[in-house]
């Protein structure tokens, strides 16, 4: 088990990370130009909201001692009140993960789902025609804009088949997946283009690794030595390429959710710089930042379960 | 290098069809004015929502504006983007990088801890966290580009430089009694590039997709500028009745990046540079 220990020692290796994370967010809102409980609050805050803020946040005293206010009611899970919902930041963030979440989910395993068959096409004919298709298509898909992208299959599946709705969220679960196809097939496409690059290469050296040459020598088919030793070992590092990517794919939700009107992190995210409703966007910020240095550590604990000589 | 990219590009497809895909975006840009059939702002209220025909090939928008004006103009920005989106970072990036690499020590630890932590934030979301506080806009765009944006070109050259410090033509410079900078910019940076090389080209992709997506948010550049990102948020409105709006200025971001895609694996080829 000492393979494992990692898991207990290396959330203190995030502390510096998370300090940092702390104080860019804290720094990004004090960079605007005028006084800052106006600026949390809006411009038709009452003066008792203002002089409440001020106390709250320490606003008058020097910066050092505003931020460790900053950090005092971060702690007790305070990140302040949004001016155009008029409710707390954390329970309106807590409200629109789920959005987020599904939608990320839904494009990871819709793009290894479109990545794992083509790169192994790719990667067994090597060199010929479906190889060179395959190659040409994944390169011309890393330059799809994914808002782009989500328009044209509206208007494909919505608009002219009728298949698929339009845009929003829906209420039960049934709604909520068939809301959440399009969404996630545009944050598939541009992913897989990625996945597949990486995977082809992970199962073109497969192919010609000690290990398939040693199953071979046992006698197993090519399909056998394929799918049962080179795939599982070319998705180690795909897990590890996903996790890197995951800053990347959650900044092309922001775009996708505007697209298909999901209620999200990135929606409430581009309808907070709009109406300068900065509360939001610093809790915003600050949760997508310590989502994506969790996942980083949970695709530590993959990678490491699924190979055995990997030691963290 | 130069020779290198001096090489015939015959029987290297992926190097001549990149290229010319880049030539053909700059000349559009260049030559904007003089190709461009119509003015890509003007209105006329007669023609509004006109599908392609052989007047305007890429039909009409909801202000009576000529579509593939438009896409022809917003070549213009949309490879200013893509080039100093790029340019500002791999300046910072590489002066950050030389030096971490060349000095090492608290310099390189203070910037490799800054890098973390930009890193941990989702790169859209740290940009468009920064536009918010400096208000939409292009320049904002460039800005918040460069502030984001260095890190992995810092990343790629402090790699490169540590493992050419120690290599025998840079200890032969040291032993010469040539100068710190002298080393450092003459020396070791010149061999370093080749790596962010093919970097900018992958990266200018990224660029080009953010800054149009910023754009599309409504967070860049400003109708009625043509900027291709703009005319895809412009042309949403009528996706049932006008697809052809939305569709032009899309299919010109796919064909830009495919080409600076493209160019960027040819060079990585040419300069035996793994990604």
């Amino acid at each position: 088990m000492h393979r494992y220990r990692f898991v207990l020692f290396r959330p203190l290796q995030f502390l510096p990370v998370l300090f940092g994370i702390s104080v860019i967010t804290f720094v990004l809102v004090r960079l605007i130009p005028g006084d800052p409980a106006r600026i949390l609050l809006g411009t038709r805050a009452t003066p008792t909201a203002l002089a409440r803020i001020r106390a709250q946040y320490g606003l008058d005293e020097p910066m050092w001692a505003q931020y460790l206010y900053f950090l005092k009611n971060l702690a007790s899970g305070e990140m302040g009140r949004s001016t155009l919902y008029k409710i707390d930041v954390l329970p309106l963030i807590a409200t629109r993960i789920e959005p987020t979440l599904a939608l990320v989910t839904m494009g990871v395993l819709l793009s290894l789902a479109i990545a794992v068959p083509f790169a192994a096409i790719s990667a067994r004919r090597q060199g010929r025609a479906a190889d060179q298709a395959v190659r040409v298509v994944s390169t011309l898909g890393i330059g799809f804009p994914p808002f782009w992208l989500g328009l044209v299959l509206i208007l494909l599946f919505s608009v002219t088949l009728g298949w698929l709705p339009v845009s929003g969220y829906g209420e039960t679960l049934g709604e909520k997946i068939s809301h959440l196809i399009l969404p996630g097939l545009t944050v598939a496409l541009s992913l897989s283009a990625v996945l597949t690059r990486s995977l082809r290469a992970g199962m073109i050296a497969g192919i010609h690794s000690d290990v398939a040459t040693a199953a071979r020598a046992r006698g197993l088919s090519e399909n056998a030595v394929f799918w049962r030793h080179v795939v599982p070992n070319a998705l180690v590092p795909t897990v590890n390429l996903l996790a890197v990517n995951i800053g990347w794919l959650i900044g092309g939700t922001v775009g996708v959710e505007s697209v298909f009107a999901l209620p999200g992190m990135g929606q409430l995210l581009v309808r907070g710089i709009f109406s300068r409703d900065y509360m939001v966007v610093q809790g915003v910020a600050m949760t997508f930042a310590v989502a994506t240095v969790l996942v980083n550590f949970l695709a530590d604990i993959v990678t490491v379960a699924l190979d055995p000589r990997v030691k963290l | 290098m130069i020779a290198a990219l001096g090489l015939p590009v015959r029987r290297r497809p992926m190097l001549a069809i990149g290229s010319a895909l880049l030539l053909a975006f700059l000349l559009a840009a260049l030559l904007a004015p003089w190709i461009a059939p119509f003015d890509p702002i003007a209105q006329d209220g007669s023609i509004r929502l006109h599908p392609p025909s052989l007047a305007h090939p890429f039909g009409t928008d909801n202000f009576g504006r000529d579509v593939l004006s438009r896409v022809i103009w917003g070549a213009r920005i949309d490879l200013q983007i893509a080039v100093l989106g790029v340019l500002f970072p791999f300046l910072i990036g590489t002066a950050v990088g030389t030096l971490a690499g060349f000095f090492g020590g608290w310099i390189d630890a203070l910037f490799m801890r800054l890098i973390d932590v930009i890193l941990a934030f989702p790169f859209l979301v740290l940009m468009l966290s920064i536009i918010a506080i400096l208000g939409p806009g292009l320049t904002s765009f460039y800005i918040a580009m460069a502030l984001v944006g260095w890190v992995s070109y810092a990343r790629l050259i402090r790699a490169q430089i540590l493992v050419l410090k120690t290599q025998d033509f840079a200890v032969a410079a040291q032993s010469l009694g040539f100068s710190r900078t002298r080393i450092m910019f003459r020396h070791l940076l010149p061999n370093a590039l080749a790596g962010s090389l093919v970097f900018v080209m992958s990266d200018a992709v990224l660029v080009l997709l953010n800054g149009a997506a910023i754009s599309y948010l409504g967070l860049g550049v400003q109708p009625p500028l043509a900027e291709w990102g703009v005319m895809v948020a412009e042309g949403q409105a009528f996706i049932t009745t006008a697809w052809w709006i939305t569709l032009f200025p899309g299919l010109a971001i796919v064909t830009l990046a495919f080409g600076f895609s493209l160019l960027g694996d040819a060079l990585g080829d040419l300069l035996g540079v793994k990604e």
